[in-house]
Parts: C-alpha cells; structure tokens; sequence
C-alpha cells in the first residue's frame, strides 16, 4: 500500500515537476476559454432558456479537448519509462504489477480533473454577473464534471493500454487517439443502422458517448452509462495490467 | 534456511525470438563473495543478470537467490537484492536525496528507516553534497553514485550491477571499486564487466562467458596458474648466436625457440618448455658451464588479459 502511494505521488508530481503539466493545463484552459467567449455571444444573443453547461458542451472544443488530452497525458505514462530503462528498477523493486498501472492511473486522472478545474472559475463567472433566471444549476455542473471524469476514465484508461504497449511515446499517443477517436465514433455509427430492435444497434447505441455527454451536461444521469463506461475503464485497466505482466511470459 | 549459498543458477537457458542468449548456464555464489561475470559485449551477461533480478523469465532452467525461486517467489528475491541495471537508468527531473527517498519507500522502507539509510548512503557514495541537486544536471560519476546508492539503501543481502564503471574516468572508476569492494562481506555482490582488470581487482571469483555460456569460473590466480603453466621463459645471454641456435636445438624439454638480438651482445632467447616445465635452473646451470654471461631469466605469467582472449576466442588463437 505505501509503494502504490509513494507511486502515485512521484507520477502526480512529475507532472507538476515538468512543464509539460502546465504546458497541457494552459492549452486546456485556452480551448475552455474559447468555448467560454462562444457561450457569452450564445448568452448575450439566445433567449431560450438552456442550462448553461450544455451551451459549454454544444461547442466543438469540448470534444477536442477530450480528445487530446488522454492521448497527451498518457502517452509518457509506460513509453518513457520503458525508453529510458526506468521500467527496469521500477519493476525489480518489490512493487506490484497491479500497484505500477493503479497508481500511473489514478495520477493521470488527477491531473485530468486538475485540468478541468478552469472551467469551473468559467461556470462562476457566468453566475456572478448572469441576468438570466436560474443561469445556472449546480445540479447540471456536477453531473457535467460526474460525465467529464467518467469519459476522461475511460479515455486515460485506454492511453495506458495503448503506452504500456510500446516504447514509442508517439506510437501510444497516436494509437490512443485512433481509439478514442472510433469509440467517438461508434455512436455516430448506430444512427446508420435502421433496424432499432437488432442488437447491433442496441450495443453501438450503448457507446453513443456523444449524445451520453450531452446527457449529462443537461444534468440527467443515465445509471447505464455509468456502468458503461465504468466496466469499460477496467477492462482497459485490466488489458493494461497484461501487457505490463507480459515481460514474464513472452 | 538456505546459509552458504546465495545465488544457485542450474541448467539456464534463455531464448529470445529467434535467437538464444544464454545456453545450459550453472554456477553457484556464495554469501559473502564478491563475484565478477566478464565477457565482450553480447556475452549474455546482462542478460543472465535480467533473469537473476526477477525482471525476464527463463527459457528452461531454474535460479534461486537465497533460497528463494527467481519465478515463483519473484517478490521475495527483489526484496532482497539491490540491481542497477546497465546504463544507469534514473529519473533526471527528480532531486537525488528525494530520488533516493522514493526509491527506499518503493523497496518497504518506513519513513523514519528511509530517512537514516538515505543519509548512510549518501555518506557511504559521498552524494552529501549534491543532496538537492537535480540528478539530470549532474556529472555521469555522480550518477553512477547515485546508481549506487539506490541499489545499497535497503540493505540488500545480494547486489546485482551491471557494468558499473562504464564511462567513467580512472578516478572516478577508482572510487567505485573501492566502494564495491568495501561491500565485501556483509553483502554478496555480482558485477559484470567487459574490462578485465576491473574483475581481477575486485572480485574474488571470475565467471567468463562467452556466446550465452559459461567458459571458465574460478579466482583470479587460479586462471593465471592455469594459464602459467605453458608460459615462455625468457633469457637474455651475451653468447654467439650460433651457439645459443644449437643448444636450444639438442634440448629436448624445449619445444620452441627465438633467438633475437639484444643490445650490446646479448641475445634475447624466448623458450616455450615442454609440458609447462619451469627449465629456469637448468638454462642457469648451461650458461654457467658455458661461461657465458647471463643479465635476464625470467618466466612470464600469463596476464588474466591473455586468458580472457584465450578462452573467448578458441579458434583464432589456434592460427
């Protein structure tokens, strides 16, 4: 238990250690900023009362955003280590595999909420100087952050399969992005098929993380997609868990 | 439990895709030794190393480190010993007393024994001053040390490190002998090196290696003995040349000779004796009957470099 918190704290920190940390955080907060000055222009013009987090949602950067940052965050996570030979006394210490991809996770993922805490000073704004009746639910920001955490999971878990697979910090960013690009996708994709009562469309429908995200920002949370993207996030964790392991048996 | 032995490697194999690095390797360790795995570069000495640090699996063939299965109780043997892998991996960004502290945490330390063994340490690799540097910025002697000092802070029963001096100065490769040496005793150590009097000074034993096998393990001296009993003896004798061509002819313990010329009028003769005879006394004996003169006579000991090429390269040494 000591190794998986001495672990997390040394990963959490050379995010903050480096520049690279801020260096993600600031281009975040920039794209947050943007959909920020998109919503102020939606505000100052639109009469229908809609929850102000889905206006944040309804712009593009909030995908790119997600999008971008798993592969950013991650890619260094085994890469480097594996890279540089670190691995080596990392995994020759009396440390647990299961111990290494917990406590490289959970520091992604705390970083990731770091990230996303801009754009709560953002949602504040709004609601100090907003005219509008009910400007903003805190409801529908907690489900929109509940959504953010539950994606960026899944995204992050997927970026640690995919840089506890090479040596190559460009390979498992890339190969991160293709994946979660056709997760994104596969939503899009459940559309296409007519017939609603087959199963394909009502597993694809399953992965809808776009209209799921919309869910959420609007404040409405689906259990289902919880269980979703949950199970989905220790699969990836669990795949992640094999390919460390692998050295032992290949 | 297990007292005398500490590293038991029986019938090692290992084989990588398409290409097998270490073929039906045995030996022993005992507590306490200081050993030295030597061999040119694609020996299969890290490799051997890898496996005994928990880090690869065998191919076939079983390693124990204080009694204690490589594979099966891969946990208990990294608590026990101390690698540094070649090349020296650390983490640059990272300061070196926080580096050491995390690293004594990773291997179970608590708090409070990290602290104390962090400060021996660092005594003990003369890092004291360089404590808050970043590691990035330091000198490749000083991260050598810090190598060091990870590998030594919680105690291990068995040190593993791979080419330690590689890269450094000949002061700097001086202080890390001494350092490795003093570990003698308390802890058990294996070095690997492809420099051979890095070995003949530090170790007490010697496993050659050689294309994935073990060649020859023994002391230092053993392998020179081994080795002296062919050696030359060389004479230095002021003599007509002829004369000294037509003696070492009619001996029959002689079984080659060179008779070169030397300043003045000595000649240098270079025998090689019959099974490894020492014929010292009866050249002395020859000369003095002769009344000739005689400045020289010495028997020349192999040097461990003579082995270490003999026993690595069979074949050329045949032409």
């Amino acid at each position: 238990m000591t190794a998986l918190f001495t672990l997390t704290r040394r990963e959490l920190a050379t995010f903050f250690v480096s520049f690279t940390g801020y260096v993600i955080i600031a281009a975040a907060t920039f794209l947050v900023g943007l959909s920020f000055i998109v919503l102020l222009s939606k505000l100052g013009t639109d009469a229908s009362p809609m929850p102000v987090t889905e206006m944040f949602y309804s712009t593009y950067f909030f995908w790119l955003l997600l999008l971008l940052a798993a592969p950013i965050i991650t890619m260094r996570l085994f890469a480097l280590e594996k890279s540089s030979g670190t691995f080596e006394t990392l995994m020759t210490t009396p440390v647990r595999d299961l111990h290494v991809v917990l406590a490289k996770f959970v520091a992604a993922m705390l970083f990731y909420v770091v990230m996303w805490l801009p754009m709560l000073g953002c949602l504040a704004l709004v609601q100090r100087y907003s005219t509008q009746p009910g400007g903003l639910d805190w409801g529908a920001v907690g489900s929109t952050y509940l959504g953010i955490i539950l994606l960026g999971g899944l995204f992050l878990s997927l970026g640690c399969f995919a840089s506890a697979l090479t040596r190559s910090q460009m390979v498992a960013a890339m190969v991160t992005l293709v994946l979660g690009v056709t997760l994104f996708s596969l939503g899009f994709l459940a559309d296409q098929i007519p017939a609603t009562g087959h199963w394909p469309a009502q597993v694809l429908s399953r992965f809808a993380l776009f209209q799921q995200m919309h869910d959420f920002a609007r404040g409405v949370v689906d259990t289902r997609t919880i269980v979703v993207y949950l199970s989905l996030t220790v699969f990836f964790l669990f795949l992640t868990l094999r390919a460390v392991e692998s050295r032992r048996w290949r | 439990m297990n007292n005398g032995t500490m590293i038991e490697v029986t019938g090692l194999t290992k084989r990588y895709a398409g290409k097998t690095a270490l073929t039906d390797v045995s030996f022993t360790v005992a507590r306490g030794e200081i050993v030295g795995l030597l061999g040119p570069n694609g020996a299969g000495k890290s490799t051997t190393m890898r496996i005994l640090a928990a880090f690869l699996p065998a191919t076939t063939g079983t390693v124990s480190i204080a009694g204690w299965d490589v594979f099966r109780d891969s946990e208990e043997v990294r608590r026990r010993i101390g690698y540094m892998p070649e090349n020296n991996p650390l983490h640059h960004e990272m300061r070196v007393r926080e580096y050491l502290k995390f690293r004594a945490r990773l291997k179970g330390l608590t708090r409070a024994r990290s602290r104390d063994r962090v400060d021996t340490v660092m005594e003990q690799c003369s890092l004291t001053e360089v404590g808050s540097r970043i590691i990035g910025q330091l000198s490749k002697g000083f991260k050598q040390r810090v190598g060091l000092a990870d590998a030594l802070v919680h105690e291990p029963e068995l040190i593993i490190l791979d080419e330690p001096t590689i890269g450094l100065d000949p002061h700097q490769i001086r202080a890390v002998r001494q350092l490795i040496k003093s570990l003698a005793g308390a802890h058990t150590v294996l070095i690997s090196t492809h420099i051979l009097p890095e070995a003949e000074m530090t170790c007490n034993r010697m496993l050659i290696m050689y294309e994935g096998r073990i060649l020859a393990a023994d002391t230092p001296e053993n392998l020179q003995k081994l080795m002296a009993s062919n050696g030359q003896i060389i004479a230095e004798i002021a003599a007509p040349e002829a004369d000294l061509n037509e003696l070492w002819a009619q001996l029959p313990e002689v079984e080659m000779f060179d008779v070169s010329p030397a300043d003045g009028d000595y000649f240098r003769c270079a025998l090689t004796p019959r099974e490894g005879l020492d014929l010292r006394r009866q050249i002395f004996a020859l000369v003095q009957e002769r009344g000739w003169s005689l400045r020289e006579l010495t028997r020349s000991r192999h040097t461990l470099e003579d082995i270490y090429v003999r026993v690595t390269r069979p074949d050329e040494e045949e032409n």
